[in-house]
């Protein structure tokens, strides 16, 4: 049994952790788009213009009520059709782009994880202590002084349990993107399931290996918070 | 096609898998309200060792994606079916829907445990304390005091899993279990309509909406007694 | 000064268009439904289907990438250019031509019905079926042939043609419809397939099977339709494909003789 998972060309080995590497790099590539949506949809939501506010609100809305991989279906089949079509209208010669997985996987778990990121990103900004920006001007701080000393920081502290959460459901997300045709771990391993006839046994395997990957991540995220919250004094201790 | 005609077409499917989605979300949902109350109590009571298999358990499930659950559950029973006949258990695996229904239900009372946790954690000890000094039993307490007050705090959390059970039933396809994604997957596949995508947005939406609005309604009956009901309060 | 005369070829090639140098496609196929196409230990697609690709390729002087894509979105990919051909042993049928163009047939196609090894159906009837579990690949003309002719039955459908042999294997369905190559090669080649057996008549009611099963292309990619259907042509002529075929199959598929 142990050799279906030998490195090289009779082993499911190589094919896995190749799998891996894609879903890695996935994750890793969609998370500064997803922040910045976040990031972008958020401010939207406090601003103080109303239609401003409709669009975030009815985007975190929107995005939070549709399932995953419908989502992915729409931007995956969707995009790449309307891109085309608009193109061709634009000029009837022009060749017809290519709008890979991959991409389609990035910016479908973007829009995904910057809905979610845009409520935890306002709900830190709302958890902000307002004497401290008054004690901020008071000592003269400009205002973009005070949002890139005193806000951001704290939004950062505040923010972090919620985007590590976040971060932690994206990386399961990703498997979904096996569904379309990209080759990353769930995909790898259900290619040699209809090979092997194992699927318990790669199915169990690919499981751990997530699971692997969710308790580094959290190792990672408990380290990253304990330093954020560096300084902070906690009641009673 | 223009959109009216797809959904004139073909809006008996798209209510065929509507209702799939909701039996499944619904059964799965229900299944976990039933298991996790007890789950929760020993989350909460259990020693730290008689805790380890179910704080695996709650991590296996938190930790890796529900479409390789589907998968293991389901193809992985396959590799089992004599041991699994041998026990009387092939029927119950042979049928796709007890499979999916089998995981989500499982997937959400990991879930479900984790949340009541917090919600029992969070009934103050004064009030357990004052149920002990009128003479309540410990049966008493838990049916009169704690769990009232723990769903109280935990009720919206748990609406929010059930969406995310919803969300994530959108899977089932994937074993061959038609409910509203996997009938839309099949439409598209057939007309190539993109449209029929559209609709399916729009009928999540609106079961997300309803019941959104539902467990506000009972939130509210949860709650009618507490007499400064501050809106806004809830994150 | 060598490197930049090089350099200046290669411009060169480039704006004189695409004649001289070899062109790059992409062919486009599942890679989920042995033996015309499938995933080897090493990752690579392999199968009929890929080697008549690759051949066709080689006749019109082009290099060809193989792009694996799941059976569900493999139009929608071809549409969205995410290649620029199918080869899949995709049936030629009237709905699909709405969509795209086929070249001629590449090969015969039939239908079969599956049951396992102890089954005790004999009919193939709507009457006899109701209430069986009857399985297929979805989107395929397959899965249309069933729910057509057995509406009574409890019909399941599956991503892959892989996972629909799994499940019999396992004994989830009582009866499957595929394709009478790829189900001839199950039951009798593999080890899990040895559950089960065809059985009936072969299903080629032309409202169902077509034409035969062609290589899918864009509508407007009619240039490209030609060269593939003037080397197909020739490497049947050639005896190519004859060579081919018979790494497969113990009979000419282009015939079913």
């Amino acid at each position: 049994m142990s050799d279906l998972f030998t490195y090289g060309d009779a082993g499911w080995g190589d094919e896995i952790l190749r799998g891996l590497a894609v879903t890695v790099q996935l994750a890793l590539s969609t998370l500064p788009l997803g922040l910045l949506i976040g990031f972008v949809i958020a401010f939207a939501a406090m601003s103080h213009r109303p239609a401003l506010r409709f669009v975030g609100f009815g985007y975190t809305t929107l995005m939070r009520g549709l399932p995953e991989i419908l989502t992915l279906f729409v931007v995956y089949n969707g995009v790449g059709l309307l891109l085309n079509s608009a193109l061709r209208r634009i000029s009837p010669e022009a060749a017809p782009v290519d709008f890979s997985p991959f991409a389609a996987g990035v910016i479908a778990l973007g829009m995904v994880f910057g809905a979610f990121a845009a409520e935890v990103i306002r709900g830190a900004f709302n958890a902000l202590d307002r004497g401290q920006v008054e004690a901020g001007l008071a000592v003269g701080m400009r205002k973009s002084q005070i949002f890139w000393r005193i806000k951001l920081p704290q939004v950062w502290r505040f923010a972090l349990p919620g985007l590590g959460n976040l971060w932690i459901n994206m990386l399961k997300d990703t498997a979904l993107v096996s569904i379309i045709a990209l080759d990353d771990l769930m995909r790898a391993t259900k290619v040699a399931v209809g090979v092997t006839k194992q699927p318990f046994t790669f199915y169990l395997v690919a499981c751990l290996i997530y699971w692997a990957l969710c308790l580094v991540s959290e190792f990672i995220l408990a380290r990253m918070e304990r330093r954020a919250n560096r300084g902070v004094r906690r009641a009673g201790a | 096609m223009n959109p009216f005609e797809i959904f004139a077409e073909y809006w008996p499917r798209l209510l065929d898998g509507t209702l799939m989605t909701i039996k499944l979300t619904g059964l799965g949902a229900l299944i976990a309200a039933l298991v996790s109350p007890w789950l929760a109590l020993w989350r909460v009571h259990g020693s730290t060792l008689s805790q380890l298999p179910l704080r695996l358990y709650i991590s296996f499930i938190r930790g890796t994606p529900i479409l390789a659950q589907l998968f293991l559950v389901f193809y992985g029973s396959g590799q089992f079916r004599p041991l699994l006949t041998e026990w009387g258990l092939w029927n119950f695996f042979r049928d796709p829907f007890n499979c999916a229904l089998l995981v989500f239900a499982v997937n959400s009372t990991a879930y479900q445990t984790e949340i009541l946790r917090g919600g029992i954690q969070g009934v103050a000890s004064g009030e357990i304390e004052a149920a002990k000094a009128v003479g309540m039993g410990r049966l008493l307490t838990l049916r009169r005091v704690v769990f009232p007050h723990a769903y109280r705090i935990a009720w919206p959390a748990i609406g929010n899993e059930v969406i995310l059970l919803m969300k994530a039933s959108a899977l089932a396809s994937v074993v061959t279990v038609f409910d509203l994604m996997g009938r839309t997957r099949q439409i598209f596949s057939r007309t190539f309509d993109f449209s029929v995508y559209l609709w399916a947005a729009v009928i999540y939406l609106c079961i997300t909406a309803a019941f959104v609005l539902l467990w506000r309604l009972a939130e509210r009956r949860l709650s009618r007694h507490v007499p400064i009901h501050t809106t806004g309060a809830k994150p | 000064m060598i490197r930049n005369t090089a350099f200046a070829g290669l411009v060169l090639a480039g704006l004189l268009g695409t004649a001289a140098q070899a062109e790059t496609l992409r062919l486009g196929t599942e890679g989920a439904y042995p033996p015309f196409n499938y995933m080897e230990t090493d990752g690579t697609v392999a199968g009929f289907d890929v080697d008549i690709g690759l051949e066709l390729c080689k006749r019109i002087g082009a290099d060809c990438d193989v792009v694996a894509q799941d059976w569900d979105g493999i139009i929608p990919g071809l549409l969205a250019n995410k290649y620029d051909f199918i080869i899949a042993s995709m049936f030629i049928t009237e709905d699909r031509k709405k969509q795209v163009d086929f070249t001629e047939p590449y090969y015969k196609a039939a239908m079969t019905h599956v049951v396992p090894k102890d089954s005790d159906i004999t009919e193939f009837t709507n009457e006899a079926l109701a209430g069986k579990i009857v399985g297929a690949q979805g989107s395929t003309t397959q899965a249309d042939y069933i729910a057509a002719t057995y509406p009574d039955a409890d019909i399941r459908l599956y991503p892959t043609q892989d996972e629909a042999n799994l499940d019999m294997a396992s004994g989830r369905i009582d009866l499957q419809v595929g394709d009478m190559l790829p189900m001839l090669d199950w039951t009798t080649k593999s080890e899990d397939g040895a559950c089960c057996e065809l059985a009936g008549e072969p299903i080629t009611d032309p409202a169902f099977v077509g034409e035969g099963v062609g290589i899918a292309l864009r509508q407007e990619d009619d240039e490209l339709r030609e060269r593939l259907n003037k080397a197909l042509q020739e490497i049947r002529d050639d005896g190519t494909y004859k060579a081919i075929n018979d790494k497969y199959f113990a009979i000419d598929v282009y015939t079913m003789k």
